[in-house]
């Protein structure tokens, strides 16, 4: 795959991943950025994500789904083909309450890709990544949905998994 | 209305974000459970459906801000420093429960574990553990 049609693939996972999840969607995120295993997400302020009343600071919450979000993106920024993802963890420190009424930024970079595990390192700013609100580490498991097919999740539990997978005696 | 579910009321009610994601919470004498139901606006990933990882996190991260709520006479809302958030089980389009225990509150900071499940209590679906500081505490 040349390269132009990597970073138009890698533009096309970033609109999926925003319009596609309703969550994304109804917080407003957008890519401004995509490639090489990086990836900068915006996410507008607006009221109705407020954390804290007094101060109108924006919700931890909101900050750690972008985070989660933008991480997501440069894990799939740092491949050349599609893969399923799932975040295993992720940790937060808040270094200081994002500014009332302004749009904060992720920017997010996947700087270790194993068979199976992706690490990604992604910080939440307003204007300058240097000057951080919230920093985050997150490991992702690749190939997540392995044996699931679309639709796995309305199902009971164990009924989805490959037979390798169920423990012997299960259900 | 006990005093604490008063509080558990208002603090909740105060958020714009937990409206936002629908959260609620009941308490049962001292024990609280906080409440996520299922929405299609929650959900992250559309194929399987999970409910997003970030909308599990804040459910869990502010099950703790509401527990600190109720078990500290506080001013002001805790800020929090960090959290480390597990992600267990994909969150099923199902009901999600939380429930927080606080495992030390020091002068200035409280440390709280949060655990979150859908049909099984013994089935965790994430998990988050979290430091905070108590702003009004003190004063």
């Amino acid at each position: 795959m040349s390269e132009t049609d990597q970073n138009e693939q890698h533009r096309l996972i970033a609109k999926a991943m925003n319009e596609g999840s309703p969550q994304a969607k109804a917080l407003g995120f957008s890519t401004l950025e995509i490639g090489d295993g990086v990836a900068i997400l915006k996410v507008p302020y607006r009221t109705e994500l407020v954390g804290d009343p007094e101060t109108g600071v924006i919700a931890g919450g909101v900050v750690t789904t972008l985070l989660d979000h933008a991480s997501g993106q440069a894990v799939h920024a740092a491949m050349s083909h599609w893969t399923s993802i799932a975040t295993l963890d992720l940790r937060i420190d808040y270094m200081r309450p994002a500014e009332p009424g302004k749009d904060i930024l992720a920017r997010a970079h996947c700087y270790k890709l194993t068979r199976s595990v992706a690490f990604v390192r992604a910080v939440a700013y307003e204007t300058d990544p240097e000057d951080p609100i919230a920093a985050a580490q997150a490991a992702f498991m690749l190939d997540s949905s392995a044996g699931k097919k679309a639709g796995a999740n309305l199902k009971p539990p164990g009924s989805s998994k490959p037979e390798s997978e169920k423990k012997e005696g299960g259900q | 209305m006990s005093e604490a579910q008063d509080r558990l009321v208002a603090v909740l009610g105060a958020i714009p974000y937990a409206r936002f994601i629908g959260m609620k919470a009941e308490l049962a004498g001292d024990e609280m459970t906080a409440i996520l139901p299922f929405s299609p606006e929650i959900v992250g990933n559309p194929m399987l459906p999970a409910i997003h990882g970030g909308v599990l996190g804040a459910f869990m991260e502010m099950t703790a801000l509401a527990q600190l709520s109720i078990a500290e006479t506080l001013k002001r809302q805790p800020r929090t420093i960090d959290v480390s958030i597990e992600y267990l089980r994909s969150g099923r389009p199902l009901t999600t429960y939380a429930r927080a225990q606080i495992k030390k509150v020091g002068r200035r900071i409280a440390n709280v574990h949060v655990e979150a499940w859908q049909e099984q209590r013994a089935a965790p679906i994430a998990a988050l553990r979290g430091h905070f500081l108590l702003t009004g505490a003190e004063d």
